[in-house]
């Protein structure tokens, strides 16, 4: 027995309400953040995750009262991401309750933060997000390519080498999205997940493309990940955490029960 | 009674999640606080801490949270609960940021995991040790009470504690390494998890700590 591989429910948030877009289009309205992270909690996830999803299209802040009152109510770990920017937007969601913050965009333009605020919060509270898509070289050699823009800016930058500069700057752990599977059900993109996850030494999160519980426990055993972050599987209902951690158990999957 | 619990705020990191735990599991009042007075006057004190070990320590000698800390201990005789760094700060000395001295009020050193991490079948293990993790509790305390041995707490470290004195040892974890994850001597209990993000078993090691009377 050892160190449990997490389930995270990831809260999309727009406007203070949980959406989840199908490639970031097409939104359904899935209720009331604060209710949701509860609900999760009395479920037994691992920690929750709250992304503002219109954050770095429109440059909205995230909603920090919304924070405010998830860490007031929910004790297991909170993410929170979205047009995270700054040392300043860092300390406003650690002091709104979050543990972690996660920097997705401002790393790229400016990787500096990373080690700034890794030095001044701690390494345990930066959480590096990137999304990835697959450019396959000329050969067919599959490779990774970070994309920016909710998927629409390429940026030249190969993923795994990405990953690893963020981990030697001071992230804490890796957030992977697959913006290839974003949103399609089809499951994770299990290659660059492998890839990343054998590259660094940091835990890390696998997301985007959870349709069925089959799919996390590809995510834990062929990607390796550390840990899987899935929305609309237990928005809607689908499945809930206790059934997706029975069913990993039953796979051989150390799970907190 | 419970009382009011002090939690000690050198300025690093949210302390709202400790305050707001404490409150949740019944404690009269909590205070987040770094004035003197007030941790005088508290009838518990948290000592938390999170971020890198040399701007703590830095922070913790210049508002003198070492000082409250020592007088809590030794002359209030009041239960302490220290947390994560708040129990690294304590130790002897720390490898992290090419080695600090720590308040020695525990013997012992707080050490790198190390990379490569390996566990007992020769497979990696990520650095921080990040997550749920089983405390073996290795020896009855009452903050133990109601909490099954084995519990999984929520950890997120990549220095880890190693007391000098046995003894002290009341929970350890297994990664890579032998990881002490509580010690206790009189009046203290010190912790590398964090109780306040560890979901029930947290809560009830915090509610088991506001009514503590301090005594082993």
């Amino acid at each position: 027995m050892g160190l449990a591989k997490r389930i995270i429910p990831c809260l999309d948030v727009d406007n203070g309400r949980v959406v989840k877009g199908v490639n970031f289009v097409g939104i359904r309205d899935a209720g009331d953040p604060v209710e949701i992270a509860m609900r999760y909690n009395e479920q037994g996830a691992d920690e929750v995750t709250f992304l503002d999803i219109t954050a770095s299209h429109e440059g909205r802040e995230t909603t920090v009262h919304t924070v405010e009152q998830i860490a007031e109510h929910v004790f297991i770990p909170l993410t929170v991401g979205g047009g995270i920017r700054s040392i300043e937007d860092i300390r406003t969601m650690l002091n709104a309750g979050a543990d972690k913050v996660s920097i997705n965009t401002a790393a790229i333009h400016n990787p500096e933060l990373v080690r700034e605020s890794a030095q001044r919060f701690g390494s345990q509270c930066i959480v590096v997000a990137i999304d990835a898509k697959r450019v396959d070289d000329v050969d067919g050699q599959p490779r990774y390519e970070i994309f920016t823009h909710g998927g629409r800016k390429p940026t030249g930058i190969d993923a795994v080498e990405w990953a690893q500069k963020m981990a030697d700057l001071g992230a804490g752990e890796i957030l992977l999205t697959s913006m290839d599977r974003d949103g399609t059900r089809n499951g994770f993109e299990l290659g660059v997940t492998r890839a990343i996850s054998d590259a660094v030494q940091i835990p890390v999160i696998a997301s985007g493309g959870v349709g069925n519980l089959d799919h996390l426990v590809e995510g834990i055993i062929e990607g390796g990940a550390d840990a899987v972050l899935a929305a609309s599987i237990f928005h809607f209902g689908e499945h809930t955490v206790p059934e997706a951690k029975a069913y990993m158990a039953e796979r051989g999957i150390e799970v907190r029960r | 009674m419970t009382g009011v619990v002090a939690v000690i705020d050198y300025g690093m990191g949210n302390l709202h999640s400790v305050a707001s735990a404490l409150e949740h599991v019944g404690a009269e009042r909590v205070v987040v606080t770094h004035d003197a007075e007030e941790i005088r006057r508290a009838d518990r004190v948290v000592f938390p801490g999170v971020g890198a070990i040399r701007d703590c320590m830095a922070e913790i000698r210049r508002l003198k949270c070492d000082e409250l800390l020592q007088q809590a201990l030794t002359e209030q005789h009041v239960p302490v609960l220290a947390i994560c760094v708040g129990l690294q700060a304590m130790m002897t000395r720390s490898e992290e940021n090419g080695g600090v001295d720590c308040l020695n009020m525990i013997d012992g050193e707080v050490r790198y995991f190390g990379n490569p991490l390996l566990d007992a079948d020769g497979g990696r293990l990520k650095v921080p040790h990040m997550g749920w993790n089983q405390v073996a509790q290795v020896r009855s305390h009452p903050l133990w009470q109601g909490i099954e041995d084995g519990a999984r707490f929520y950890f997120v470290h990549s220095y880890y504690v190693h007391a000098a004195e046995r003894d002290l040892v009341a929970g350890s974890v297994d990664y890579g390494v032998n990881v002490d994850a509580a010690l206790a001597r009189d009046n203290l209990f010190a912790v590398q998890f964090h109780p306040e993000k560890s979901a029930a078993a947290g809560l009830q090691l915090l509610k088991n700590f506001i009514h503590w009377n301090g005594q082993c």
